[in-house]
């Protein structure tokens, strides 16, 4: 930052800043200057740089505000205290240790902000009610723990109660995430805040066509006039100019080649020192827009452009399910229903846009971004830069959220090819707009099904029809086409089932993986239809799910028999209680409202932890070294849903080693320091490399006791100690081992060695096989309160069953529930990303603290017999129910069945009129 | 390099403003700031307009009893407002207050930031018809607007090459009340939002005078005069608005809603609000 020297007040110290007047004060306090020893302040965060998701809240006298919209100058003569005061302010102290100790922080790019606004109102209300804190932290948006926790930490801070201790337990226990307390006070490195002061900014030109050619100017003209250290194009990438998720799918490029095919995909970039006031409307280019292809219609109809030449048909791939005789299934029905359903883009809308950094080591490129997926971003890094694997590096920073956007490369490629093309460090951090325009998106589906039930309301024939719009470039679109045929009829027992998609190519934004790939909106077709079949048999809708049911024995429409941990049974016995008394509530209500009507849904799900039918194997390595310090090598990307505290908790209680100090290493996922634990997705992290884990921790114990040479279940304990720790064995200390002697010299430790690989099998043509080691499953009830003159739903309450076979963290798997929950309450009612419309986090409306009611959790633990302690994911199952059960309730309250989501208010009310007028 | 101003007297900021009638004015920064983020994503640059930034003029703050009229200083937020004590004429613009963007936005954005960004959903902005209020300028000369005739159009006000100095809303008895329609709790533009000023009898219950207004529905927030005048000299409660109240108004399809939504919605928060004065009357009674 070139500009005057300003004096501010931050956290207690008088210092001079480098800033002109209008340099927000975020951009100030993070920048840093080493030159006025000025640190940078990174645990301010940004989000959207526009106020619309508060993570950069500050005090500024005292008052909560955004940083990102507070000049420079108005910052003069007054007192900032930010996140960076953790340590001296007794009341954000309180905070810290609350929001580490309850599980308030998942991510953690919240958090700063979180702890700002909260510590905002304690400042003028000691003795907050929950509205209140939902007043003040209503300004900061969350995107992973649907705030619940984060309010129970501010009530607990605000109380004069001791905070609890934070845990360090074993399995079972509520052992607070090992990024928490980071997270808290600031200090946890995200993508941007990572990047060194020197590196060069990259800006990206994008296209504001969905399809147009273009044609560039003079490109050196317009780099000499800026002193850019390079501009980029196709042509300057020096390897293959794609990427992709499959090995036979690269089909997206770095920069576009001659026409673009979605609104904001990169055509080049600019690199150079300082980047922010290039005017980019004055860059050399000009653009011939086409006709683009919008909508599944739009590309199915005869003669639609091809948006990939080798695919006429504009048709990716195709995904199918058959079982039984479908039209004997029907048949054999006396009820069948059927309806379309329809869902739209839906964005992750993770608090930290992303952003990354590349640099030279020797010969090797280093490349460090927020990712969910470290050995995949390095496959699509050499390739496209030409390289061998061995010549590149990748080293995950925090991950300020994913949810499965940020398993495809974004930022990654043209880091590279930068980098490539200059020789100097690089650096790149998407706004908001840019996150929300560039990268992938939900699909949306639009969904044909029809289903059969007996007399009993037994399910004699399921058939869906799904197309799902995947946008410009494949991505996950074949994962969505695969995965949906086999979960479409629900966690049913059906004997006669025909499931079809297609993943359908089009000029818009690509779309990819997002929590649950496909299902959540396959769910949403298939649930309504149970409640079409209760309807037309006269039968309760918990009762017709109870009857059909996936339990443990049954073979599901793949052909895989259940062994175990089937627990669906269990989650609705557990919510049957609830079901009838929110139906009774209802009853009760109704009777004397007009307008506002009350309404209870029930809906349930089942998901496959891990990839459809493929090999997805983990490897984790631990070591004990001389000092006694056990350290996970892990290589499974910690995205805030916690795996890192979960392998943790793993090894502890595999190890058996009293006094042991379990660590995870810093730099979990490094492509170089770790072994490959596969992607952070498919809620498989807990099961596939939570068994990893579970196998390098036996490995590791098996080595030491025969060091110790001494039988299996030997107690051992560790004593730390200079120069060495010791390994004392048995109940009775029969036998010290000093490290130093077991542990050679110049050796980081006793290594312990784990892979897994789920066990599965490939799916023949109709889908037969066992595409999954196991399943999680769950019911869900949302109580909702919808205002039949405006068309507006208010959630009261949800209720959650979950199977999740063994929680080895019951907290964290509430705090997945939770926010799970929040995107599914989203998904359902505000979500609904349009190009060239809802581009920020203002117009894209995703559920604030406000929005989400009181949550009631039922943890069942059916063990699978192959999960590490029985453990299964939740991840993705967390998400699936909500949108159909809140469905469910609308249609109680008003007799109105809503197929398309979002339920905009405008949307529920004019199905309310056409329903009146039919009446 | 760009120009920034940050003057300490009015007639200082006049005379800079003068010399660069282009200057872009800043007070709160919560709608300059991220129109600037919008203008750099779409291709553009950040922060480089030149900027006056009148957030340290003093004669611009507070709130005042001026006889006969109340004062709102054009740097008041919405977090002043909230705590100002002020009659129950203000109820309605304090529960706008409220529910303007989060608490950040509360304590940094203003009043008069609201009126000159002049957006169809500006909250205040039906909050102060419903208060007649009057927009205080400095433009060479000092004068005095009524809020309808400052806004002229979709984010389109009188004032060029002037400040906005304060708000008069001239004292009166009564209660104000305000409803806002959004997709979420926290952090939403409206879909459409209704504020009221009623002066009631008490021993009766007789509406003396209604001062009704809509906003996100039509270009520029619109005042009910049809209505209000059905409503002068009946009982709260006794008379219901009608589609034909609401004629006037112009909503439009966006994200949000589309117009017919807007209009029933409207329609529906306008008759709320009645039913709102009709029970706080009773409650009072």
């Amino acid at each position: 930052m070139s500009g005057d020297a300003i004096r501010l007040s931050v956290d207690g110290i008088d210092g001079l800043f480098n800033a002109r007047s209008a340099d927000t004060l975020a951009d100030v306090l993070r920048a840093g200057d080493t030159s006025l020893e000025q640190k940078p302040r990174t645990g301010t965060k940004i989000g959207c740089n526009a106020g619309d998701c508060g993570s950069c809240t500050v005090l500024l006298d005292d008052e909560a505000v955004c940083a990102c919209l507070v000049p420079a100058a108005q910052a003069i003569g007054r007192k900032v205290v930010t996140i960076d005061s953790w340590h001296s302010q007794p009341e954000m102290r309180r905070l810290t240790e609350a929001f580490t100790a309850l599980g308030a922080a998942q991510c953690g790019i919240c958090t700063p902000g979180m702890i700002g606004a909260a510590y905002g109102l304690l400042k003028h209300n000691t003795k907050p009610t929950r509205r209140e804190i939902e007043d003040a932290i209503g300004g900061v948006l969350c995107r992973c723990t649907g705030y619940i926790k984060i309010i129970d930490a501010i009530a607990a801070a605000a109380g004069t109660a001791p905070i609890p201790v934070a845990l360090d337990g074993g399995v079972g226990t509520n052992t607070a995430s090992v990024n928490s307390a980071a997270a808290a006070r600031g200090l946890l490195n995200f993508a941007a805040d990572a990047i060194p002061s020197a590196a060069l900014e990259i800006r990206v030109i994008r296209s504001p066509h969905a399809r147009t050619t273009f044609t560039f100017g003079d490109l050196d003209a317009f780099a000499r006039k800026h002193s850019l250290e390079a501009t980029l194009t196709a042509k300057d990438v020096p390897g293959q100019n794609s990427f992709g998720i499959f090995p036979n799918t690269k089909d997206q490029p770095v920069f576009a080649e001659r026409e673009t095919r979605f609104r904001g995909e990169a055509v080049a970039a600019i690199v150079g020192p300082k980047l922010a006031a290039i005017d980019l409307s004055t860059f050399p280019i000009i653009w011939t827009p086409l006709p683009p292809v919008t909508g599944i219609d739009a590309a199915l109809a005869d003669g639609a452009h091809a948006i990939h030449a080798h695919l006429p048909d504009n048709v990716l791939t195709r995904g199918n399910l058959k079982t039984g005789d479908i039209a004997r299934g029907h048949a054999e029905g006396i009820a069948t229903v059927e309806g379309a359903f329809e869902t739209g883009f839906v964005e992750h809308a993770y608090i930290e846009p992303e952003a990354g950094h590349a640099w030279l080591k020797g010969n090797c490129v280093q490349l460090s971004a927020c990712t969910q997926a470290p050995a995949m971003d390095r496959e699509d890094v050499f390739r496209v830069l030409g390289l061998p694997a061995s010549l590149v590096r990748i080293i995950p920073t925090a991950c300020g959220g994913g949810f499965g956007g940020k398993l495809d490369v974004s930022v990654q490629p043209i880091l590279a090819v930068a980098l490539w093309n200059t020789g100097k460090p690089v650096s790149l951090v998407y706004s908001r707009t840019e996150s929300m325009i560039a990268t992938t998106k939900r699909h949306p589906a639009r969904i044909t099904a029809k289903a059969s039930a007996d007399k009993d309301g037994r399910l004699t024939a399921y058939e869906m029809s799904g197309d799902f719009n995947t946008g410009a470039y494949a991505s996950w679109g074949p994962t969505v086409a695969n995965r949906v045929p086999i979960h479409a009829h629900g966690p049913y027992k059906v004997q006669n089932v025909s499931n079809r998609t297609r993943a359908v190519l089009t000029n818009e934004t690509p779309a990819g993986a997002f929590r649950g790939f496909g299902v959540p909106q396959s769910a949403i077709a298939n649930e309504t239809l149970m409640d079409d079949l209760a309807e037309k048999l006269d039968l309760d809708r918990w009762q017709i799910r109870r009857i059909n049911a996936l339990r443990a024995g049954d073979a599901t429409a793949s052909g895989q028999v259940l062994v175990a941990s089937a627990g669906l049974p269990q989650c609705l016995d557990a919510l049957k209680n609830a079901w009838d008394k929110a139906l009774s509530d209802a009853a009760t209500h109704n009777a004397g409202n007009s307008r506002h009507k009350r309404g209870v849904g029930i809906a349930c799900m089942w998901y496959g932890c891990g990839n459809t039918a493929l090999s997805n194997p983990s490897r984790m390595r631990i070591t004990l070294d001389r000092d006694g310090r056990v350290t996970i090598w892990s290589g499974a990307v910690d995205i805030g849903q916690g795996i890192s505290t979960i392998l943790v908790q793993i090894v502890r209680d595999t190890l058996q080693v009293n006094g042991a100090d379990i660590n995870v290493c810093s730099a979990v996922g490094d492509t170089t320091l770790t072994l490959d634990a596969g992607k952070t997705s498919a809620s498989r992290q807990t099961f596939v490399s939570g068994n990893a884990a579970k196998r390098a921790a036996e490995n590791l114990r098996a080595k030491l006791l025969h060091f110790a040479n001494v039988s299996a279940d030997a107690p051992l304990t560790l004593e730390r100690g200079n120069p060495t720790a010791t390994l004392i064995v048995g109940a009775d200390a029969e036998r010290r081992l000093p490290l130093d002697e077991i542990v050679p010299a110049g050796f980081d430790g006793i290594e312990g060695i784990g892979r897994y690989d789920p066990p599965t099998t490939p799916l023949d043509a109709n889908g037969q096989g066992v595409p999954y080691a196991t399943y999680g499953f769950a019911a869900q009830i949302a109580e909702v309160m919808v205002d039949t003159a405006l068309g507006l739903t208010k959630v009261l309450h949800i209720h959650a069953a979950h199977d999740v076979g063994r929680a080895i963290n019951p907290m964290q798997v509430e705090g997945q529930i939770h926010g799970g929950i929040a995107q599914g309450l989203g998904l359902a009612l505000m979500e609904e990303f349009v190009s060239g419309k809802t581009e920020n986090l203002h117009d894209y409306l995703i559920p604030t603290a406000g929005d989400i009611p009181p949550i009631t959790t039922y943890i069942i633990e059916d063990p699978d017999p192959e999960g590490p302690f029985g453990a299964k994911g939740v991840g993705e199952p967390a998400l699936i129910a909500t949108a159909p059960a809140i469905l469910g309730a609308i249609r109680h309250a008003t007799g109105v069945t809503m197929r398309r989501v979002p339920v905009l208010p405008h949307r529920l009310w004019a199905a309310l009129q056409t329903a009146k007028l039919v009446v | 390099m760009a120009s920034y101003h940050r003057p300490t007297d009015l007639s200082e900021a006049l005379r800079i403003l003068s010399h660069e009638p282009s200057l872009r004015i800043l007070a709160g920064a919560t709608d300059v700031y991220p129109a600037w983020t919008g203008a750099q994503a779409t291709g553009g640059s950040r922060g480089h307009a030149d900027v006056l930034d009148i957030s340290n003029i003093a004669e611009l703050k507070g709130i005042a009893d001026r006889g006969d009229h109340w004062w709102l200083g054009a740097l008041t937020t919405w977090t002043d407002i909230v705590r100002a004590d002020l009659p129950p004429l203000f109820d309605g613009l304090k529960a706008a207050a409220r529910e303007i963007g989060g608490i950040q936005i509360q304590n940094r954005g203003t009043i008069a930031g609201n009126i000159c960004t002049a957006s169809p959903a500006g909250d205040s902005i039906p909050c102060l018809l419903a208060l007649d209020a009057e927009i205080e300028c400095a433009e060479g000369r000092a004068f005095c607007l009524p809020l309808a005739h400052f806004i002229t159009g979709y984010r389109k006000i009188v004032l060029d090459g002037g400040i906005v100095t304060g708000i008069r809303v001239p004292k009166q008895s009564g209660r104000g009340h305000f409803l806002k329609l959004g997709a979420r709790r926290y952090l939403v533009i409206s879909i459409a939002m209704v504020s009221g000023t009623f002066d009631i009898d008490e021993a009766t219950g007789v509406i003396r005078t209604a001062r009704i207004a809509v906003g996100a529905c039509s270009a520029v927030a619109q005042r009910l005069p049809q209505l209000e005048a059905r409503l002068t000299g009946t009982r709260t409660g006794a008379i219901k608005p009608t589609s034909d109240d609401l004629a006037h108004l112009a909503p439009i399809d966006d994200v949000r809603a589309n117009a017919d939504y807007r209009r029933a919605a409207a329609l529906q928060l306008v008759s709320d609000l009645l039913d709102q004065v009709a029970m706080s009357h009773r409650s009072e009674a």
